[in-house]
């Protein structure tokens, strides 16, 4: 008997598992909301329709997987802004440190966790769809 | 005698079409049901429900490339799964699914042959079906997939006995090797409530000789990576998994047959003609499910655990049986 009644309980303990409902997201369907302060595919924010990057290059300095690129190039009248900014997405390790170093708050990293692509090119994301994303 | 043969063969294409059906949907269901047991849904995307998921399994392993390891024993290592699946398949040409129907003035059974010595060929049967298993593991020149094989060897040997052993206690009980007539012996009391223990018994051993949890020593995914089936892909593997299933739903039907009264309703209740065939599949669909459902809550034995229950609990138990069933019988008589 001291042999029967775990296996009985186990089966019992499995049957109501059966009958109850399952805890699964149905991805596409059904997304998962992510956490507050999940780190996610990056941005460059933009101010008055200018981005608020001024290519200091603090970003590309911190990143500890180097990814980041940027060449700046200043306008006419003097203002700096980066004419390349690629942020190699594969590599990326998403810390957020180029987020805590940028003195002019320009890049942050977004809650989207979405992006997909067949080819490594399609994620060597570059300044017009970081500004856009 | 022409339309004997028609009979028969038309019998054979639609027992077989349905067996193949049916196998390939308990897949569906144990991935279902092992999927609720696990608080998750399981396959449900291909079709409703994920309904045709086994036709979307089937013609995946049809497109897989065909491997066969270098230094494999070629004629044996193609001859494996072949021989794992036709035994599993034969087994049900003795199993009555119900009682007999009238159709176009002709009385066709519910079988496909009623063999006097069922019982016997279908032990047989069994014991051929692991060969596939042995010889496909040592073909494939795999260490992992020897292992899987000698542990299916020990396994069959030791709980092949005990099974053998319950079994003569039924044929006592019913004084019949015909599966038909066994059944037909359970009209009032069924074989499960006069031999609790050899059913009992008989539903470990069952598992034990199909090779499933907790018993699935020769493919112990843990240890031993798939154990014998671990260099078959493509086809050949889906053979050896179809077998699996097979073997499964056949032992679904034995135990129906011998210990719960196959077509019949316990205690004598008569059972309408047109009914007959939905109680057997109702009996085989819970014991089915029962398989699925143990395999969701039983850790796998060890393999020492495994050899120290056949031996020391279930033979002598199962000699024990057959003693009190002699005494009580002859008792009786």
């Amino acid at each position: 008997m001291a042999v029967i009644t775990p296996l009985l309980k186990g089966l019992a303990f499995t049957l109501k598992r059966f009958f109850s409902k399952p805890i699964t997201y149905q991805y596409p369907e059904q997304k998962r909301e992510p956490s507050e302060r999940w780190r996610g595919l990056h941005r460059l924010k933009t101010e008055n329709g200018q981005l608020k990057c001024v290519a200091c290059g603090l970003c590309e300095a911190v990143c500890p997987a180097k990814v980041i690129t940027v060449e700046a190039k200043e306008t006419p009248d003097g203002r700096r802004f980066p004419n390349r900014f690629v942020v190699e997405v594969t590599r990326c390790i998403f810390c957020g440190y180029c987020q805590e170093a940028c003195p002019k708050d320009a890049i942050e990293l977004t809650r989207n966790y979405e992006f997909c692509g067949y080819t490594r090119e399609e994620f060597h994301m570059t300044r017009d769809v970081l500004a856009r994303n | 005698m022409l339309d004997f043969l028609i009979e028969s063969i038309l019998k054979v294409l639609v027992v077989f079409g349905v067996l193949l059906f049916v196998v390939a949907y308990t897949t569906w269901l144990e991935r279902r049901v092992l999927g609720r047991i696990q608080v998750r849904h399981g396959p449900n995307r291909v079709g409703f429900q994920g309904l045709l998921q086994p036709l979307a399994d089937g013609l995946k392993g049809f497109f897989k490339e065909d491997i066969v390891p270098a230094n494999a024993d070629k004629i044996v290592y193609v001859l494996a799964p072949v021989l794992s699946i036709v035994p599993a398949l034969m087994i049900v040409a003795v199993i009555p699914f119900g009682d007999s129907f009238q159709l176009f003035g002709r009385e066709i059974t519910m079988r496909i042959t009623d063999v006097n010595v069922a019982l016997l060929y279908i032990l047989g049967l069994a014991g051929l079906g692991e060969y596939g298993v042995m010889l496909g593991g040592w073909a494939s020149n795999n260490r992992y997939g020897l292992l899987g094989s000698l542990r299916t060897a020990a396994q069959m040997i030791s709980y092949e006995l005990a099974l053998g052993l319950t079994l003569i206690s039924v044929i006592m009980v019913s004084g019949s090797l015909s599966l038909v007539e066994i059944v037909n012996t359970q009209t009032v009391w069924w074989n499960a409530f006069k031999q609790p223990l050899a059913f009992f018994l008989f539903l470990i051993c069952g598992l034990a000789e199909i090779n499933r949890t907790p018993f699935d020593m020769p493919e112990a995914e843990a240890e031993l990576a798939c154990g014998f089936n671990i260099e078959y892909s493509s086809m050949k593997f889906a053979m050896f998994f179809m077998a699996e299933y097979a073997h499964l739903i056949s032992l679904a039907m034995i135990i129906t047959c011998l210990f719960l009264g196959g077509w019949y309703l316990p205690f004598g209740i008569p059972t309408p003609g047109l009914l007959k065939f939905p109680v057997f599949l109702a009996k085989v669909f819970v014991l089915v499910f029962f398989f699925i459902w143990e395999r969701g809550t039983f850790p796998r034995l060890r393999y020492d655990q495994i050899m120290r229950l056949g031996w020391k609990w279930l033979m002598p138990l199962a000699l024990a049986n057959i003693f009190v069933t002699g005494v009580v019988v002859t008792a009786v008589a």
